[in-house]
């Protein structure tokens, strides 16, 4: 660690392109290994969470431990079938994109369950404040999919009127916090919408997702902070992919903590969870819920996965990374492990997933037909230029009637 | 009608708004038991509860954003930054994000927060304590921002600005939260109790926001201001022995600029005031947009009298004030131009 000198320290990733990626200095708790405590525990006597790492699938696909969520098959179908439309959609966008029918795209390949078993292990009247890396809710809410796609391509159908960036969705009516291109804004928004559901004496609740990147932001501490001092209901999740763009995890928390150990310092309940284990996800999130639910106030929840693709359209990892790095990853691919459980317990097989998948294509190619056929970015129709001038405020004052005159619309 | 000072309108309002409206809740630091550090909302947590009016941690990015997500879910936050200076750590989730939900959710999510802050110079506070920051917001499509001069228009305008459906940068010259103050430093404090402005109804009323007022109508020239400086101005006029015509702007975004075309075109001079400093001002746009809408009605140069571009200076502050030495000069200088 030291040679009894001060020196200047910037910490670095272990493998840089051309290294040979090894993960074997990762000390992971076994499946299975973690104790679970009752929700309602105080914070202070389950620290050992936060360092751990709470799983569910085992190297042999089967569900092990006290965390298993005991879900029935058709859950898990469910569950699975939600992660591999993320997949495919994010797939079939990225394609479209790079045929120019996209200004930009966000994938989330290889961490499908976070969003997914997160969404479903909450309630559909629970509001969620994700990131722009979340689009599983979505699916697992039963978001028209022609209406994302009608966003990213920013025609006449598109709900946000042509305003944001592809993939920052907005979907009131499913209780989908509008995304925002700033990192990390929504973390502390969502402590307050929280604080507003107890106010209010409902049981709904709230839960927010960010990168490991953004925890180094200010409102991460804002959020921390308030969702401590007022012991808000609400889940605040940090989906630890590892990078931020080009920059490594140890930029934002430096080489030694976990993430999920500074939820500690706040006396929150923390919890670090296997993020490619579709299982232990929902289980941490129900557990989480349901302390929120009976007033224990918040828990902060660190998901251990890894950004498989790109960042987003602009970006090129293998710059800064071994290409390999995710195949030998030790946690795997959260769809591959789900599956894998789901044919162990006999209920599910290859030919069925094949047909799954082929089934969830046809829907994503007819889809995206469908949304086109209601204009494109590039050859429109889009929203009537005179909509730039709408909601700016609840009513058009006359800056905006003189400007909007002006343009002649 | 009784007669109050600037804080107790603005403690009356929110009495009035946390009685009428169950969803209004009001935070911020010192704000709850002890009931601010100037004492805007004292009394107010023992009247309704620590839940509807509670103290906050230091963290102003923390408080707005808390009060974002609140509106999201239907209540009517009112947040205050304790000094207009510490709104800066608040000023991403103020600009990036209340003022822009409306708009990037395409009306799905609204964020009608008030965010109270006193505001601009003249207590000795030293460039941390003085500032007004309004220019910095009144350039951000989607936010209000209001400045009243006046007991009566300060409770008014809370209420408007609070039953309203849109965020609000509510600032409080905090100079005249105890009575008018006319630019001459050594001058005996006065008092609300005899102003006009500082008859204040008890209960319910609203001063509706965008509307400016005519405090003092003139011919010789338009003195166009807000806060403070409206005393200032009012006081300088009287004593230069100029008919200056004077508009209290009352807010900002959106300004009114029907009631200061009508004056500048009947007077053809003008003085626009403020005390912050003088680069992109907020009088930069008022000049410019005179001289667009006004520009063959003009005799004179359109005069900015102003802070200067320095932080404000604790031992030097009535020497960056707008005082009522500079005022008269700047009058003298706009009506004796030829
Ligand atoms: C306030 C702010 N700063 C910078 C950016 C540019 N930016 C977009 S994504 C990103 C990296 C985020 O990394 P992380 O939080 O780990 O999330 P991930 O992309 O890995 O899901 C950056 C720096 C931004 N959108 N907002």
């Amino acid at each position: 660690m030291s040679n009894g000198q001060s020196r200047f320290h910037v910490p670095a990733p272990p493998f840089r392109p051309g290294d040979a990626p090894d993960f074997s200095h990762l000390d992971l708790q076994k499946a299975g290994e973690a104790k679970r405590p009752d929700p309602l525990t105080a914070p202070a006597k389950m620290t050992d969470l936060a360092f751990g790492m709470i799983g569910v699938l085992d190297h042999n696909h089967q569900a092990v431990g006290e965390w298993d969520p005991r879900l029935s098959p058709e859950v898990l179908r469910e569950g699975l079938s939600h992660m591999v439309l993320t997949r495919i959609y994010d797939a079939r966008m990225l394609k479209l994109q790079r045929q120019g029918k996209m200004s930009f795209y966000m994938k989330s390949l290889g961490e499908e369950a976070v969003a997914v078993a997160g969404a479903m292990a909450l309630e559909q009247s629970d509001m969620v404040f994700p990131s722009y890396r979340q689009q599983g809710i979505l699916f697992a809410r039963g978001r028209n999919i022609v209406d994302m796609m009608c966003h990213c391509i920013s025609n006449s159908r598109d709900n946000l009127k042509g305003r944001q960036l592809p993939v920052h969705y907005t979907w009131a009516e499913g209780n989908f916090f509008s995304i925002s291109g700033n990192l990390g804004t929504q973390f502390p928004q969502a402590v307050g919408y929280a604080m507003g559901c107890a106010y209010k004496g409902e049981d709904t609740i709230a839960a927010s997702w960010i990168g490991d990147g953004t925890t180094a932001a200010p409102d991460f501490h804002a959020a921390m902070t308030l969702a401590s001092t007022y012991r808000a209901p609400v889940i605040l999740n940090v989906v630890n992919n590892q990078w931020a763009i080009s920059t490594y995890e140890g930029i934002a928390k430096g080489d030694a903590a976990t993430f999920a150990s500074k939820g500690l310092g706040y006396g929150l309940a923390s919890l670090r969870v296997d993020g490619n284990d579709f299982l232990a996800i929902y289980a941490a999130t129900k557990w989480a819920a349901d302390r929120a639910r009976k007033g224990c106030g918040a828990t902060f929840i660190e998901l251990f996965t890894y950004r498989a693709d790109a960042h987003s359209t602009s970006d090129d990892p293998a710059r800064y990374r071994p290409k390999n790095e995710f195949e030998v990853w030790p946690l795997g691919d959260p769809i591959e492990r789900l599956k894998n459980h789901l044919i162990g317990l006999g209920e599910w097989d290859e030919d069925r997933h094949a047909k799954l998948e082929e089934q969830m294509t046809a829907l994503v190619v007819k889809s995206y037909k469908e949304a086109e056929s209601h204009g494109t970015l590039h050859d429109g129709p889009l929203s009537p230029t005179h909509t730039i001038f709408e909601d700016v405020y609840a009513t058009e004052d006359w800056r905006l009637r003189r400007q909007r005159q002006d343009l002649g619309v | 009608m009784p007669a109050m000072n600037m804080l107790q309108a603005l403690n009356s309002a929110m009495d009035v708004l946390l009685d009428k409206h169950p969803e209004t809740v009001i935070f911020g630091e010192d704000s709850g038991y002890f009931g601010g550090v100037f004492g805007a909302t004292q009394g107010l947590q023992k009247k309704y509860g620590l839940d509807r009016v509670f103290d906050a941690p230091i963290n102003e990015a923390a408080i707005a954003a808390m009060a974002i997500g609140m509106a999201a879910k239907g209540l009517k936050p009112i947040a205050e930054i304790q000094f207009a200076d510490y709104i800066f750590p608040a000023f991403d989730q103020i600009v990036s994000e209340m003022s822009r939900l409306r708009y990037r959710s395409a009306g799905e999510f609204v964020s009608p927060v008030v965010v109270r802050a006193p505001w601009g110079g003249g207590i000795r506070g030293g460039q941390t304590h003085s500032m007004s920051p309004e220019a910095f917001f009144t350039h951000v499509p989607g936010v209000k921002v209001v400045v009243p001069s006046n007991p009566y228009d300060a409770k008014g305008m809370l209420i408007a600005a609070s039953e309203g459906d849109d965020p609000v940068i509510f600032f409080e010259p905090k100079r005249i939260y105890n009575g008018p103050f006319d630019g001459v430093p050594d001058a005996p404090l006065s008092s609300w109790a005899k102003h006009p402005k500082g008859e204040v109804p008890e209960g319910h009323y609203r001063v509706e926001l965008g509307k400016a007022e005519i405090v003092r109508e003139g011919e010789a020239c338009t003195v166009i201001t807000y806060g403070t400086l409206v005393h200032v101005a009012v006081n300088a006029a009287a004593k230069a022995g100029i008919d200056a015509e004077i508009i209290d702007l009352k807010t900002l975004a959106p300004y009114d600029i029907e009631t200061i075309t009508a004056s500048v075109n009947k007077t053809g001079r003008v003085v626009v005031a403020h005390e912050a400093p003088r680069t992109s001002g907020f009088g930069a746009e008022l000049a410019a947009q005179i001289q667009e809408e006004c520009f063959y009605a003009l005799e004179a140069p359109i005069f900015r009298l102003t802070g200067w571009d320095t932080p404000y200076p604790h031992a030097h502050e009535w020497a960056y004030f707008p005082g009522q030495a500079r005022f008269i000069r700047a009058l003298q200088t706009v009506t004796e131009a030829r």
